[in-house]
């Protein structure tokens, strides 16, 4: 159910983009000759014409992530009823983002284990998608991590109590979304990682992985903001991944 | 907590329509103002910091000369020191010195107030002041639950703040 609500919500997003861009080519139009809404630099080259390993180690300004990340809070702090929708909200906006996170994982991942690029994509072996749930935490928990925050996570846990097996936990021991952010006393409960939540539920997701993503504060002396992400499969998923382990698939 | 060997005795936040913001110790024992209290010495600071800023001499030949600074003999106002460049700001009281204490003011570009007590005997009050206001804009300002010119009630700002100024001796 969650997830056609949240591509609508991402077409909706799109849609306003170009419309809202589309108010002023009358200005623009003797300057450059293209299509309306989308506004081309001078040199011709747009963001889609540059490689995509780029910006594969260029540094971002941290401060202006902060404030980035600052003004999405306090957007999704509008209207919200509670805490918890507050995080749902945060989760949302992580989610599309960690969709499309993963191709980019993907794609990266397999231009440098092989020298042959995106050409001969076809003929060569297909990335490894993670089929097993062990897999996929991996690649959370190291590449993916280090995609977004350049080291990988503290912590990879898989619940102890046997009713919950479902249950895994990635922990950050300072997550760098959260470096800045300080709740207020009566909003104590209240993690902002909930916005890293959702990207880690997005890839899950694009992964074939039904699940829920949810972030936790558990500070220590040594680590503050130490936040547990709890990793919780569905039923499906555990299904499957009996019978993959029936099957010997890794 | 051990005395400070820096000799920071504590810090006021006073923002830009007078307004204190925050106030915090830095060593245990002081003897402390009521919050009312607090608020009126913030408010009186604000006050007698603009005093000080319109009171600094014009001299038609708009090169400011050394002013007699006839207000207190306790503080020695900014405004004494000739500029040599006109285009500077006219600041206004940057610190006052008895025989037991120094008070240090830096303004921010925006008209908040940093006020750092220290012993007449501290060195280096300037780089303090810095690295607090670094601090400041770091957690209080990105922090987006700090609703601007409001008190600063940050969790992160506060820990940073103390393990500096404990890590310095």
């Amino acid at each position: 159910m969650a997830a056609p609500h949240r591509h609508a919500t991402m077409q909706s997003m799109s849609n306003g983009g170009i419309s809202s861009g589309s108010d002023r080519p009358q200005q623009h139009s003797q300057l450059s000759q293209q299509s309306p809404g989308l506004r081309v630099p001078s040199n011709r080259k747009t963001i889609y014409d540059r490689h995509l390993n780029r910006t594969r180690t260029a540094e971002l300004s941290r401060a202006s992530f902060a404030f980035l990340f600052g003004e999405m809070v306090t957007y999704a702090q509008r209207r919200v009823t509670g805490i918890q929708d507050l995080e749902k909200r945060l989760n949302e906006q992580g989610y599309p983002l960690g969709l499309r996170l993963l191709d980019l994982l993907f794609y990266r991942s397999t231009s440098t284990s092989s020298s042959a690029l995106s050409s001969s994509s076809t003929s060569s072996s297909p990335p490894n998608r993670p089929l097993r749930i062990i897999t996929l935490l991996h690649l959370i928990h190291g590449p993916l991590w280090r995609l977004l925050f350049g080291r990988a996570a503290d912590a990879l846990e898989h619940s102890v109590s046997p009713d919950t097996p479902n249950e895994y936990m990635i922990t950050d021991n300072d997550p760098m979304v959260n470096t800045y952010v300080s709740a207020p006393r009566d909003m104590s409960m209240l993690n902002c990682a909930a916005y890293v939540a959702g990207i880690i539920e997005g890839v899950c997701d694009g992964c074939g992985f039904e699940t829920k993503v949810s972030a936790h504060n558990q500070p220590t002396e040594l680590w503050p903001s130490r936040t547990v992400f709890l990793v919780r499969f569905g039923d499906p998923v555990m299904e499957r991944e009996k019978v993959l382990e029936r099957a010997g698939v890794k | 907590m051990p005395s400070n060997p820096r000799g920071v005795f504590s810090l006021i936040i006073i923002n830009k329509a007078g307004g204190l913001i925050y106030q915090r110790e830095f060593q245990s024992g002081l003897r402390n103002l009521s919050t009312n209290d607090y608020l009126v010495l913030a408010g009186t600071f604000h006050g007698v910091h603009a005093i000080t800023r319109s009171i600094t001499p014009k001299i038609p030949i708009a090169q400011p000369a050394p002013s007699t600074t006839s207000t207190g003999t306790a503080a020695p106002a900014a405004s004494g020191y000739s500029y040599p460049n006109p285009g500077v700001p006219v600041s206004g009281l940057d610190y006052l010195e008895t025989d037991k204490f120094r008070l240090t003011c830096f303004q921010t570009l925006t008209g908040t107030k940093f006020l750092l007590f220290t012993d007449p005997l501290t060195g280096g009050v300037d780089a303090i002041i810095q690295r607090i206001y670094e601090l400041y804009a770091d957690y209080v300002m990105k922090n987006p639950f700090y609703q601007i010119e409001m008190p600063v009630r940050c969790e992160a700002f506060d820990r940073h703040l103390g393990a500096w100024l404990r890590g310095r001796t």
